[in-house]
């Protein structure tokens, strides 16, 4: 595997026994305990980041269960009352022909979070054992992950803009249903996720394996 | 200096005006050199600032249907939510898209606002800045305002649906935002605020 980094003689701040501040960026010899600029507390490489990648992940998706089973929004006109999850609304976007916001909801509340699942599981696990992808583009899927997750908020949005306007008692009204809290809380969970992804640990491994 | 995703060690050189620098080894930005840039990102925040506070204010949607009219801010988009469970909903709505960005604002102007006017940096400015590099991800303007799109479609069909002046504000208000969060880096203020 091509490892940019020995070739061109580049070495980490670990490897010269230095820590970088994870806040502020200043540098410190490695047995500091707290940065004497930002008074943040040092840490070279957080080693139960993968672990609580692991926790968070799971508690995302024991949320995002119910977000797909459950009603995101109910929807009352003249008596009648329907019910809809978020791919029912995918497709009434479609029955009414609005095919390329059916498209932004379908990727903003599918697509990003079920890959967000995949991605953050498959980087927590290559740092732990030997991966198929160098690290560049490792560390590009993580970069990836981080942007694209709180757009899956979305979704919530929608349904917060929607109650509030549609409201005119027996004629029409639309109400939140259960599924839009948990499916904020999922996406709460995988962003906390993504940012205790240690990036630094993704280097690091491929390094151990090309020494040893 | 370090960089801050992979570790890899770079010598902290004075950069050429308007220029950025690159990690060698994972490529992201480690540094941009910009004579003006303090003064731009506290102008910019101020700007951001009083539009908030103007589309928190004003109407931002009104609707239509066989005679009846509903007005509402931004504000009340959010705390129609006010039972029980959906309680909760609305206050994280209203921290995502109103609290959060209106004090990730406010930190970045009591951190830069000394700066900018030569003077030495406030006593808790680097906690200021630190918590508005913590709030970043946690400020949702820009995906509340596609969220708005997508909602005015889904109710067009239903009823008629205008947009009232807040929610111009909050347009402006995103762009500005992300021009903001372009110009600034990280690396300079901290040096800066020492």
């Amino acid at each position: 595997m091509a490892s940019t980094g020995l070739g061109e003689g580049l070495i980490t701040a670990r490897e010269a026994g230095l820590v970088a501040c994870g806040r502020c960026g200043r540098l410190h010899p490695i047995a500091e305990n707290y940065c004497s600029r930002c008074s943040a507390p040092l840490e070279s490489r957080d080693f139960e980041s993968p672990q609580k990648v692991w926790a968070w992940l799971i508690a995302g998706l024991v949320a995002y269960l119910p977000a797909n089973i459950y009603p995101m929004l109910r929807t009352s006109q003249l008596g009648t009352s329907t019910e809809s999850t978020i791919v029912g609304g995918v497709m009434d976007l479609i029955h009414h022909g609005s095919v390329g916001i059916a498209a932004i909801v379908f990727f903003a509340s599918i697509v990003i979070p079920v890959g967000k699942f995949f991605a953050i599981a498959y980087l927590a696990i290559s740092v732990q054992r030997k991966s198929l992808l160098n690290q560049h583009q490792r560390h590009k899927l993580y970069e990836v992950v981080e942007f694209v997750g709180r757009w899956s908020m979305i979704d919530v949005f929608v349904v917060a803009i929607l109650s509030a306007l549609v409201q005119f008692d027996t004629l029409a009204s639309i109400n939140p249903g259960i599924a839009a809290f948990s499916f904020a809380i999922s996406v709460v969970f995988t962003m906390l996720s993504a940012q205790s992804f240690d990036a630094r640990l993704i280097w690091d491994v491929d390094r151990t394996n090309h020494a040893k | 200096m370090a960089c801050p995703q992979c570790d890899t060690l770079h010598y902290a050189a004075r950069l050429p005006e308007g220029s950025r620098a690159y990690c060698k080894r994972c490529g992201v930005v480690i540094a941009t050199e910009r004579a003006t840039a303090f003064a731009q990102v506290l102008s910019l925040a101020i700007t951001a600032f009083i539009l908030m506070v103007a589309a928190i204010s004003f109407p931002f949607l009104e609707l239509d249907v066989a005679g009846h009219h509903n007005s509402i801010s931004v504000l009340q988009a959010v705390t129609v939510f006010n039972d029980g469970i959906a309680l909760l909903l609305a206050i994280a709505v209203a921290g995502f898209i109103v609290f959060l960005p209106l004090l990730r604002l406010a930190s970045i102007i009591y951190a830069l606002g000394p700066l900018v006017r030569g003077k030495p940096a406030r006593r808790s400015a680097k906690e200021a800045f630190a918590l508005a590099e913590f709030l970043q991800p946690w400020s949702m303007a820009e995906i509340f305002i596609v969220g708005v799109a997508v909602a005015l479609i889904k109710v067009a069909g239903l009823a008629h649906v205008s947009t009232g002046p807040a929610f111009w504000a909050f347009c402006a208000l995103v762009l500005i935002t992300v021009l903001k969060d372009q110009l600034i880096c990280r690396y300079s203020v901290w040096q800066a605020l020492d």
